[in-house]
C-alpha cells in the first residue's frame, strides 16, 4: 500500500490499543448504511503506470514549449531561470505549512519579508501582502478594501478595457452588496467621478493593450474622494513609472510573470500593494519584522487582528490559504532578475513588441490600433481572428488572442503579446503566417 | 479591577464620563486587562455623529479585536492622537491618558442609563 | 536547523552583479514614452551562487513535513508523493495556455473532466466545479450559491447562516462576504451541534434562514452523528445545507457526505487530494453540489461534447470566482493521487489517518486531558494547561526543542488552551510511538522543570519574538 507507514501487523497492534475490533468498529460513529460505500473509480495505477497516463494527457496540448508563442492576455510565456524552480522545489520550502511557528519557520518568513520588500520597490508602494488567489481576486479584494474605506460611498468605477474575467471576477465579489460596478471608456481621468464613488479602477496597461500615464487619473480620483486603484504589469514596472509614483492608493498584479509558469491558468499569484495609511484594511498575510528577548532580529507575520481567525464574520476578507509557493518563486526570480535583469527583461519585450508591431502593421488589411502600449497590443484583422488564430496554431504558431473570445461581435480583433521569450525569426514568422493566412 | 468612581459605563465596557458640557469616553480597566497588550487603536473622524450602541472603532490586540461601542449617542469632537503612536496608553492609564474620544451628546438622559460605578464593577466582576 | 543569521538579500547586493544569462535583442531598439521612464529600481543585484546560497540557507531554517513529524491539526499535514509533482511539471501542462483554445488543450480538458466526474463520485455530488482557488474560496462560492438559489425563487428575505462555534474562521467570513449574517450555534456535551439549539435557531430566524454551515468531522474531529438530521431540520425550515470538506482525510472512500443531505461541499483538495502546502499556498477549493444546486456551480466547468472536451457554464452559474478554470497546478497533482491510490487506496487513506489518531489519542490523554474524549476521527483535540504556569504555547516550544513541529494551538476556540493534534496516514506507528515519548517527556518537564518550557525553544535561529511590539510598530518593508 503506499503512501501508509502501517504494516498489517502494526495496524492490528494499534486497533488493540484503541479497544475495537477491527475498521467497522473504529468507524461506528459513522451510520452503518453509509459506511464504506462503493467507489465507483478505477483501479489503483503505479507510479510508472500513472505517469505515463498523465504524460500522455499532457502531450495533447499546444504548448510554449514547441510553438513561437504570442498569446499572452493575462497569462504569460517569459523565460524562468532554473535557479527559480531549483529553489522552489526544496521540500523544506515546498513541505512547510503557513508560518504560524515562526521560531521554526524563519525561512519562509524572511522570504516573505524579502518579496514583500522588492515587491514594494517595484509597485512604489509602503506596503505589499503575501499573497491573493490572481491577479482577478487580488483586483476584486482591493476594490472590496476601497469600499471598506469609504463605505457610505456606493459606486465604482471599472475600465471597460479591463480583462474581461477580471470584471467577471468583481462582479461575483459583489454580487450580494449594494454597489454599483459601473464601466467606463476611454480616458480614467475622465471618468464620471462623483462623491459617490469610492475607487476608480485603472489598468497599466489595459488588457487591450493601451498604456497610459496614470497620474492625471489619480489626482481626478483623489479630488473626488475616491481611492485610485491600479492594476499593473509587475514586468513593465521594470523600465516605466511605477503607478505608486503616478498617485495610485492600491496597487494590484498578477505575479503569475514572475517565475511562474502558465500552468492552464493556475497556480498564479495575485499581488497587492498599498500605502502605509490603508494597511490595517488590507486582507491577507503579512509579515514584520521582530526581536526576540535576546535582541535578535526575526520575522513573525503581524497585524493578524484583521484576519478571519480572528475577526471571523467582521475581517476584511475570508483568505486563509494564498499562493505561498508561487510568491516564493516570484522572490527568487526578482532576486535572481536584479534589478538589471528586469529592466532588460523589460526592455526585451518593449523592443520586440514594437517591431513585431511596426511590422504586423504594415502587412495590408492588418492596423496595430493602440496609441501607445506595453509588450501587447490590439491588431485589426482583415479576416475573422479567430479562423487565423486557428490556422496558425496548427503550424505552431499561436498568434494571439482573438477578441471574440470574449466579445463575439468583436470578430476581426487579435491581442498580439510579445515577450523576450520570442525571437524575432518567431516574429518574421508571425508576419508571414499572418500576411499567407489572410489572402 | 480599577473602576473611575466619576464614570459611568456599558455591560461592553466602554466607559463615559462628564466633562464640562461634553463626555470624554474610552474602555475600562477590566476590558484592557483582558484584551491584553493593546497595539492599535482605530478612532473615528471628527464631526461624525454616531449612535448610541453604535461602534465607533476598533482595538486590537496581537490575538483579538474589539468593536467600540458609543456608550451615549454624540457628535465626536476630539480624538485622542497620542494613541496612533503610543496605543499601550490604554494599558497603562485607561481613564485619562488612554482615553479615546470626546463627544458633544446628542441626547444627554442616555447617562442615567449605563451603569454607576458599583453596578458596573458587579457586572464585570462576573466575567 | 540552519542558527546563523541570514542577511536580507538587499544586505548582499552588490552593484553591477545580475543572476540570469538573458539573450540580447535582436530586433532595433525603440524609444520609450519621455514622461514615463522610470530613473530609479532599487532591487538587489546578485550572481547566481549567492542566490542559491542564501535561499539554501533560509529554506533550512524550515521544519516542513519532508524534514521532520508535522503533526499540525487540521492541517493534514501529511507525505505528499514526488510524483504528483513531476506530473505536474510536464512541459504539457506547465506550459500551456488557458486562452490557446480548446482544440488545442484537450489533453488539460479532459483531466479537468475526469477529475470532476472522480470527486463527484468520492463525494456522492451531482455536479463538481474546480474553479475555486482555495477552501476558504469554495466556501465563499458555496455560499454565493445559496443567496443565489434563494433569490432564483423569488426569496430574498433568506440571509441568515447557522455556523457551530466550533467552526474555522473563515465560515462566518465567508458568510459576510456573501452579504449573509453568520448566527453562532452553541456546541453540545460531547461536541456535536445542540440539537435544542439548531431548532430553537430555525424557530427564531423562520423564514430568514439561508442554511447552515457544518463541517464534519468537525474541527475537534468528531464526526457530527446527526448530520442527517440536521439536514433534515434545515430542510424543512427552507434553509440549505453547507458541507465544509475540510477534513476530507478522515472520509474518503469511508462515508460520501453528499449521501447525507448535503447541499453543496467544498474539499480542500489540496490537503486530502495531496498537493505541498507550499508554506501558504496555492490551494485548490473545489466545489459539489446535489440536485437542488448544481446548476449554480461556479465556472466555467469541463464538458464531454461527444469525441471531445470543451468549457461551460453552469446554467444558473454564480460566475466566475477567479480568471480561468481554478489551479490547474493542484488539479494534476490531485488527479495523479487518485490514480496511483484507486478506491481501495483511497478507502486505506482515511482508514489509516483515522487509526493513527485514534492510537495517539488513547496514548497521549493520559497525560494531555481532552475536553471530548470520545472516539475521533482523524484529530483530536488536548489540552495543554497541565501544571501550575503552563500554557499550551510553553508545551508547543517546547516540542520544537525536541524537533517536532507543534500541533496547532488556540483552536478550536471553544476548548480553553486548546492543542490539536493530527498524524495522517502517512506516519509511522514509531513515528507516534516517538511522539508519546516526547509528549510524556514534556508533561514530566512540565511538573519538575516548568523553566525549560518558559524558556523554549533554545534550539532554533531566534527565540519567542516579541509580537507586540512588532504589530505596535510595524516593520513590513526593507529601508536601507
Amino acid at each position: 500500500m503506499p503512501f501508509v507507514a502501517n504494516s498489517n501487523a502494526d495496524r492490528a497492534a494499534m486497533l488493540a490499543a484503541v479497544g475495537v475490533k477491527d475498521m467497522d468498529e473504529l468507524f461506528a460513529d459513522i451510520p452503518a448504511a453509509r459506511r464504506f460505500p462503493r467507489l465507483d473509480l478505477p483501479e489503483a495505477l503505479s507510479e510508472l503506470e500513472a505517469l505515463r497516463e498523465v504524460e500522455a494527457l499532457a502531450a495533447k496540448n499546444v504548448t510554449a514549449s514547441t510553438c513561437a508563442w504570442f498569446l499572452g492576455a493575462g497569462a504569460y510565456n517569459h523565460f524562468i531561470p532554473a535557479v527559480v524552480g531549483a529553489i522552489a522545489s526544496r521540500g523544506e520550502f515546498l513541505t512547510a505549512y503557513t508560518p504560524y511557528q515562526p521560531e521554526v519557520s524563519q525561512g519562509t518568513l524572511q522570504a516573505i519579508f524579502e518579496y514583500q520588500s522588492m515587491a514594494a520597490e517595484l509597485f512604489g508602494m509602503e506596503v505589499v501582502n503575501a499573497s491573493h488567489y490572481d491577479g482577478a481576486t487580488a483586483l476584486a479584494e482591493a476594490v472590496l478594501m476601497a469600499w471598506h474605506n469609504a463605505p457610505s460611498r456606493d459606486t465604482v468605477l471599472i475600465p471597460a478595457a479591463l480583462h474581461p474575467e477580471y470584471k467577471d471576477v468583481i462582479r461575483t465579489y459583489f454580487s450580494a452588496f449594494p454597489v454599483k460596478v459601473e464601466e467606463y471608456r476611454g480616458d480614467p481621468s475622465k471618468a464620471p467621478l462623483s462623491d459617490k464613488v469610492f475607487g476608480l479602477v485603472s489598468a497599466y496597461p489595459e488588457f487591450e493593450g493601451e498604456l497610459r500615464d496614470l497620474a492625471p487619473a489619480s489626482a481626478a480620483a483623489h479630488a473626488a474622494g475616491a481611492l485610485s486603484i491600479v492594476q499593473v504589469d509587475p514586468i513593465m514596472c521594470g523600465i516605466l513609472k511605477s503607478p505608486g509614483a503616478l498617485g495610485a492608493d492600491i496597487v494590484v498584479a498578477e505575479g503569475q510573470a514572475l517565475g511562474n509558469a502558465m500552468n492552464y491558468g493556475g497556480p498564479f499569484l495575485g499581488m497587492m500593494g498599498a500605502t502605509s495609511k490603508l494597511v490595517r484594511k488590507m486582507p491577507g498575510r503579512i509579515v514584520g519584522e521582530a526581536k526576540d528577548h535576546e535582541g535578535r532580529k526575526g520575522f513573525v507575520l503581524t497585524l493578524s487582528a484583521r484576519e478571519q481567525h480572528i475577526r471571523r464574520e467582521k475581517a476584511v476578507s475570508n483568505i486563509c490559504s494564498n499562493q505561498g509557493l508561487v510568491m516564493l518563486q516570484a522572490c527568487v526570480y526578482l532576486a535572481a532578475m536584479g534589478k538589471g535583469g528586469l529592466c532588460a527583461v523589460a526592455r526585451l519585450c518593449w523592443d520586440k513588441a514594437h517591431y513585431a508591431a511596426g511590422r504586423i502593421g504594415a502587412i495590408p488589411g492588418f492596423k496595430v490600433e493602440n496609441g501607445a502600449f506595453f509588450k501587447e497590443f490590439l491588431v485589426r484583422t482583415p479576416v475573422p481572428a479567430e479562423a487565423l488564430s486557428e490556422k496558425l496554431s496548427r503550424r505552431c504558431v499561436v498568434p494571439g488572442l482573438p477578441l471574440s473570445r470574449y466579445y463575439p461581435e468583436r470578430k476581426n480583433e487579435l491581442l498580439v503579446c510579445v515577450t523576450e521569450a520570442c525571437t524575432k525569426a518567431q516574429i518574421d514568422l508571425l508576419v508571414q503566417s499572418l500576411t499567407e493566412a489572410s489572402k | 479591577m480599577n473602576i473611575d468612581k466619576s464614570a459611568r459605563y456599558r455591560t461592553s465596557h466602554e466607559f463615559a464620563r462628564k466633562d464640562g458640557a461634553e463626555f470624554v469616553a474610552g474602555i475600562s480597566d477590566h476590558a484592557q486587562e483582558s484584551l491584553g497588550d493593546i497595539v492599535f487603536v482605530e478612532l473615528p473622524e471628527v464631526g461624525k455623529t454616531i449612535k448610541q450602541g453604535e461602534t465607533f472603532g476598533v482595538v486590537e490586540s496581537v490575538k483579538a479585536a474589539s468593536d467600540l461601542y458609543m456608550p451615549m449617542s454624540g457628535r465626536i469632537t476630539a480624538v485622542n492622537g497620542d494613541l496612533a503612536g503610543d496605543p499601550a496608553l490604554v494599558n497603562k492609564d485607561c481613564y485619562a491618558k488612554g482615553w479615546m474620544i470626546r463627544f458633544a451628546p446628542a441626547n444627554p438622559p442616555e447617562w442615567d442609563g449605563l451603569l454607576d460605578a458599583a453596578a458596573y464593577e458587579k457586572e464585570a466582576g462576573k466575567e | 536547523m540552519n542558527l546563523k543569521p541570514e542577511p536580507l538579500v538587499f544586505e548582499v547586493s552588490a552593484p553591477g552583479r545580475i543572476a540570469v544569462s538573458l539573450p540580447k535583442g535582436d530586433t532595433p531598439s525603440y524609444p520609450l514614452p519621455p514622461g514615463l521612464v522610470r530613473t530609479e529600481l532599487k532591487l538587489p543585484e546578485l550572481d547566481e551562487l549567492t542566490v542559491v546560497r542564501h535561499f539554501t540557507r533560509l529554506s533550512q531554517k524550515n521544519f516542513s513535513i519532508d524534514t521532520d513529524f508535522y503533526p499540525l491539526g487540521s492541517c493534514t499535514m501529511k507525505y505528499n508523493p514526488k510524483a504528483n509533482e513531476v506530473a505536474a511539471g510536464l512541459p504539457g501542462f506547465r506550459n500551456t495556455h488557458p486562452l490557446v483554445g480548446e482544440e488545442f488543450s484537450q489533453g488539460a480538458l479532459e483531466l479537468v473532466h475526469r477529475l470532476q466526474s472522480m470527486l463527484a463520485e468520492i463525494g456522492g455530488f451531482k455536479a463538481v466545479s474546480l474553479q475555486p482557488a482555495a477552501g476558504a474560496h469554495g466556501e465563499l462560492a458555496g455560499v454565493f450559491m445559496i443567496r443565489a438559489y434563494h433569490l432564483s425563487r423569488g426569496d430574498a428575505k433568506r440571509t441568515k447562516i447557522l455556523i457551530p462555534d466550533s467552526a474555522h474562521g473563515t465560515n462566518p467570513a465567508s458568510c459576510t462576504m456573501a452579504g449573509l449574517e453568520a448566527l453562532t450555534l452553541p456546541s453540545n456535551a460531547e461536541g456535536g451541534v445542540d440539537m435544542e439549539a439548531l431548532k430553537a435557531g430555525l424557530d427564531a430566524a423562520a423564514g430568514e434562514v439561508a442554511g447552515i454551515m457544518i463541517t464534519n468531522p468537525n474541527t475537534l474531529g468528531l464526526f457530527e452523528r446527526n448530520i442527517e438530521e440536521i439536514a433534515r431540520l434545515v430542510h424543512e425550515a427552507g434553509g440549505l445545507v453547507y458541507g465544509d470538506g475540510a477534513n476530507m482525510n478522515a472520509l474518503t472512500g469511508v462515508f460520501k457526505p453528499g449521501e447525507s443531505g448535503i447541499d453543496v461541499m467544498h474539499f480542500n483538495l489540496h490537503k486530502t487530494f495531496s498537493t505541498p502546502h507550499g508554506g501558504g499556498g496555492p490551494g485548490s477549493g473545489m466545489v459539489g453540489a446535489g440536485d437542488r444546486l448544481a446548476a449554480f456551480l461556479p465556472g466555467p466547468v469541463a464538458v464531454e461534447k461527444g469525441e471531445r472536451y470543451a468549457l461551460e457554464m453552469p446554467a444558473k452559474s454564480i460566475g466566475r470566482m477567479k480568471a480561468f478554470y481554478g489551479n490547474f497546478g493542484v488539479l494534476v497533482r490531485a488527479y495523479t493521487y487518485i490514480r496511483m491510490l484507486g478506491p481501495n487506496g483511497l478507502r486505506r487513506v482515511a482508514e489509516n489517518a483515522v487509526l493513527n489518531a485514534n492510537y495517539l489519542k488513547v496514548r497521549i490523554e493520559k497525560v494531555f486531558p481532552l475536553k471530548y474524549s470520545r472516539r475521533c476521527m482523524h484529530e483530536f483535540v488536548a489540552m495543554g494547561d497541565i501544571a501550575p504556569g503552563i500554557h499550551t504555547l510553553d508545551i508547543a516550544k517546547r516540542l520544537i526543542d525536541y524537533g517536532i513541529h507543534p500541533p496547532t494551538i488556540y483552536f478550536p476556540l471553544i476548548v480553553p488552551e486548546a492543542l490539536m493534534v493530527e498524524p495522517t496516514e502517512t506516519e509511522s506507528l514509531a513515528t507516534l510511538d516517538e511522539f508519546v515519548r516526547v509528549m510524556t517527556l514534556i508533561a514530566q518537564e512540565a511538573k519538575t522543570r516548568p523553566e525549560l518550557l518558559h524558556a523554549a525553544p533554545t534550539t532554533t535561529p531566534i527565540g519567542r519574538l516579541d509580537e507586540v511590539a512588532a504589530a505596535r510598530s510595524p516593520v513590513l518593508c526593507y529601508r536601507a
